[in-house]
């Protein structure tokens, strides 16, 4: 299942310890002996999240009217800034998050994956709008359906386009999906590689399920009435 | 800083103009070049029709960069402003390829259809109005990337919309389905198989004109024949 | 105890060229360090400089490019020597689209093509559609659609006014415009439901009528809005560092406007007084009380006049929009059209039928075909329809007014610096969905 990253593990799951790549290492200072996990590591690990999600840097890779919606919720009345997202950083290596904002064609594609290859790790990626999660309402030749197809996608923001407060739910619902990231999770900070041979990032049959017309959908690929 | 004379539109036209209404669907006033073109060229005139207010000249294809350059040149027609340059194809695949020239003239306040019909078995090529007009450039183009209608004449036609090596064929034909004719993970590898970093394409680079001011290693690999990227 | 020493400098010319740009010159002080040694620094560059032409590349991801534009410069230094525009990162197949939709089903995809221009996009497609349905619509609806229109030219020059200011280095006038255009949406969404993506009219009519009360909330935007105009205005018009950006950039002569089918201030600016409203009227324009901007030196500094300008020309027809909106229906009353009240469809079979008809198969115009174009905020924009008597359009064109303006950029950034490529972009004011839809 490779759509979205590993399952950054939430506060129920086992600790680093508990099968992971770590299985086995002891921690850095480990006051229980019972082999849970440390009470620094813990605290260490808040301190991180903390800091990362309340100065994610968002790099707006805005295309379309979901662009204007992202403007909008950057300027005064929806004030992005008081989430410590004052810097849009548009060069991608130095930011954290991708804000794809609006309808990605297949002529867009490489373009985003390469914005995506350029941006250091830890990266986050919120897809914002109908057509950036699926496609949106452009089910034809030319857009990709879903930038999760290309790039792994953390939250997804429906709407088309989203309400400025709809983007600030979405963001705020990132930040709590980091402040439950380990640190000890080395696989979330994996990076998604292609398959040498067929170049996709998912697999193909998987992309195809995905992308298929679904409900009354079916009736509107037909011209004639 | 120079200064322009300011051009007034319909300083060839005393009237007024009013928004209309109740435009009939077939019948209506008919623009009076459409009967200047017929007394001007009388066989390459083959119909004209006035649908829904506006007059559609109907042309043989072989003489519509005259026709066009008369429209642009002459003092009475005076049509300098280009709207649009499009093609349409019917329902009914029996029915030929036209290629729709939507023309101005600022002077007079008029508009004008001129349309030109492509059978579909023959190759579809029409002559380009891109020595008269310099904005029909990005719209031939485009029509040619969306239809497959050469413009002969047009310096640079190339795809516009769609990336250059797109395989799936034109768009806008009713022969292509909605959704591609590759399947969406075959239309995905095609996608990223072009390189994002290609500054340039080797064919877009009028490599004449500039060939002795390029680097020497893209001097090298043009001279070697390589195609796109860099 | 240390004296003190001064160094001379003496300037062998006053420092300015005859065009006024400061010239580079040998310094020679006046030699007072440990001697009266006179110490020349470097010789100046010579002019004639060497090299090679760098190709650089904007984009398709650039924050200054207003969307997913690419821009390929072939650079001489810091001027351009050539330019090669890539567009179609945003292409979507709309027109493909348009053909397997139905009338009404096809006006929620032009508020996505030029989204700055949403609703004056709704308004030019329903006209179109109308025409060639042959339906005249209410005065009510003419009146409203004006009123719509001219908001959406406020909301689409307010957005060009903003991003402009931050291309050029403004960044104030952005957050000025965008609390702006709150004001806009909050009105719109009080009409329509929807801030952006309108969808506002449908062939015959509109939507939705108005609700009570909007029109007070308009009267309140009418006064409130000249004020911030004014404020845009005093901060940038006679700023040194914004006339020193703008003026002399990318010009455009009238012959060369025309033949390049440049539309909108863009043509205005260059000195040619086409104004779709004006010289091929729709809805009634010619009985409002309007001027139309005209520049005449055809730069970047006439375009960005002929906008603001035109933002107050648009709070004058609102006023008188406002005021002489008559009662009366919406919609047309043709039920071959318009859908009939929910009430009477789930109550009387005739409208039942019609309902269903008008849902299920939708309204069918005659065979024909059709062009209206309008004056949207980027120029002339048309629809292009040729129907087969069917639901659906056999080919619906768009007309983009951005992409024929685009297509000029070549010519206009030629001799140009590279920043002035940044401001001439934003002077064109492009939408990208509207290039490539």
């Amino acid at each position: 299942m490779g759509l979205s990253k590993p399952d950054a593990g939430g506060p129920d799951a086992g600790g680093p310890d508990a099968g992971g790549p770590d299985a086995g290492r002891p921690a850095i200072v480990s006051v229980e002996p019972t082999g849970g996990e440390g009470w620094i590591t813990t605290r260490l690990d808040f301190l991180v999240n903390w800091g990362r999600s309340n100065s994610l840097w968002p790099m707006p890779f805005g295309t379309a009217c979901c662009a204007i919606e992202f403007m909008a919720a950057a300027a005064s009345k929806f004030d992005l800034a008081r989430f410590g997202m004052e810097r849009m950083s548009f060069s991608p290596r130095q930011s954290d998050m991708l804000i794809c904002a609006g309808r990605v064609p297949f002529k867009l594609a490489p373009v985003l994956r390469r914005i995506w290859q350029q941006m250091p790790q830890p990266k986050w990626a919120i897809s914002m709008g109908a057509c950036a999660s699926t496609g949106g309402m452009f089910d034809n030749y030319a857009v990709v359906q879903g930038i999760d197809t290309i790039i792994p996608v953390d939250v997804y923001v429906p709407g088309c386009p989203p309400r400025p407060e709809g983007l600030i739910y979405g963001i705020m619902m990132l930040q709590k999906k980091i402040m439950t990231e380990r640190m000890s999770n080395k696989s979330l900070r994996n990076e998604m590689e292609p398959d040498p041979t067929s170049k996709l990032y998912i697999p193909a049959a998987r992309i195809d399920e995905i992308s298929e017309p679904f409900g009354n959908s079916v009736h509107q690929t037909r011209s004639a009435p | 800083m120079s200064k322009f004379e300011i051009v007034r539109p319909g300083s060839g036209n005393l009237e007024k103009p009013v928004t209309p209404k109740n435009v009939p669907n077939r019948g209506g006033e008919a623009n009076p070049s459409g009967t200047a073109l017929k007394e001007q060229f009388s066989t390459a005139v083959l119909r004209i029709d006035v649908v829904n207010g506006e007059t559609t000249v109907l042309v043989e294809t072989s003489k519509v960069l005259d026709i066009v350059r008369w429209l642009h040149d002459d003092a009475t027609q005076s049509y300098e402003y280009l709207s649009d340059v499009t093609a349409v194809e019917h329902r009914d695949l029996s029915m030929p390829i036209e290629v729709v020239w939507h023309l101005r003239s600022i002077k007079f306040r008029r508009f004008l259809r001129l349309k030109t019909q492509l059978t579909k078995g023959a190759k579809l090529e029409v002559p380009s109005v891109w020595p008269v007009y310099k904005g029909a450039d990005w719209l031939e183009r485009e029509c040619y990337d969306m239809f497959g209608i050469t413009f002969a004449g047009h310096y640079d036609l190339r795809r516009i919309l769609m990336w250059e090596q797109y395989k799936e064929g034109f768009p806008l034909r009713k022969d292509f389905p909605l959704r591609g004719r590759f399947s969406r993970s075959e239309q995905l590898r095609q996608a990223l198989d072009a390189n994002p970093e290609a500054k340039y394409s080797m064919e877009e680079l009028n490599v004449a004109d500039t060939f002795e001011e390029l680097p020497l290693d893209m001097r090298a690999r043009i001279a070697s024949g390589e195609k796109t990227g860099e | 105890m240390a004296t003190k020493r001064t160094i001379e400098v003496e300037l062998s010319t006053s420092g300015l060229t005859k065009e006024g740009r400061p010239q580079r010159v040998p310094l020679v002080t006046k030699g007072t360090l440990g001697g009266d040694t006179g110490v020349a620094l470097a010789e100046p560059p010579s002019l004639e400089l060497e090299g090679e032409h760098m190709l650089i590349n904007i984009g398709p991801q650039h924050p200054a490019t207003h969307g997913v534009l690419r821009l390929v410069l072939e650079l001489d230094g810091e001027t351009v020597v050539r330019c090669i525009p890539h567009v179609g990162y945003l292409h979507c197949g709309f027109e493909k689209i348009g053909e397997y939709r139905q009338y009404n089903q096809i006006i929620p995809w032009t508020d996505r093509e030029d989204y700055l221009n949403s609703i004056g996009n709704n308004v030019a497609f329903a006209l179109g559609a109308e025409r060639l349905f042959g339906i005249e619509i209410t005065e009510r609806c003419k009146v409203l659609r004006v009123i719509a229109m001219e908001l959406s030219r406020i909301a689409s020059h307010l957005v060009w006014l903003g991003t402009t200011c931050i291309d050029i280095g403004a960044f104030t006038p952005f957050l000025w415009s965008f609390q702006e255009r709150e004001n806009i949406y909050n009105m719109l969404e009080g009409w329509v439901g929807a801030r952006l993506t309108t969808s506002a009219t449908r062939v015959g009519g509109m939507a939705a009528d108005i609700p009570d009360k909007w029109l007070e909330g308009l009267r309140g935007f009418i006064s409130t809005f000249p004020k911030t105009i004014y404020e845009c205005d005093r901060m940038l018009t006679r700023n040194a560092i914004w006339v020193g950006r703008t003026i002399g950039l990318g010009v455009m002569s009238p012959d060369e406007a025309l033949n390049y089918g440049l539309s909108g201030p863009m043509l205005r600016a260059s000195g040619v007084a086409y104004d779709v409203r004006k010289d091929f009227p729709y809805l009634d324009y010619e009985t409002y009380d309007f001027d139309v901007p005209v520049g005449t030196n055809g730069d970047v500094y006439d375009r960005y006049l002929v906008r603001v300008e035109e933002l107050r020309q648009s709070v004058r027809i609102l006023e008188q929009a406002v005021n002489r909106l008559p009662d009366g229906p919406v919609n047309v009353d043709d039920p071959r059209v318009i859908l009939p009240p929910k009430h009477k469809a789930t109550s009387e079979m005739e409208s039942m039928i019609h309902h269903f008809k008008n849902v299920m198969e939708g309204p069918r115009p005659p065979a024909g075909e059709c062009y209206v174009a309008v004056e949207s905020p980027k120029g002339e924009k048309g629809y292009y329809f040729v129907s087969d008597g069917t639901s659906k359009p056999a080919r619906w064109r768009i007309r983009p007014p951005s992409f024929v303006n685009l297509s000029a950029i070549s010519k206009m950034v030629e001799g140009h610096l590279l920043s002035d490529v940044i401001a001439i972009n934003a002077s064109i004011d492009i939408v990208m969905g509207e290039i490539d839809r």
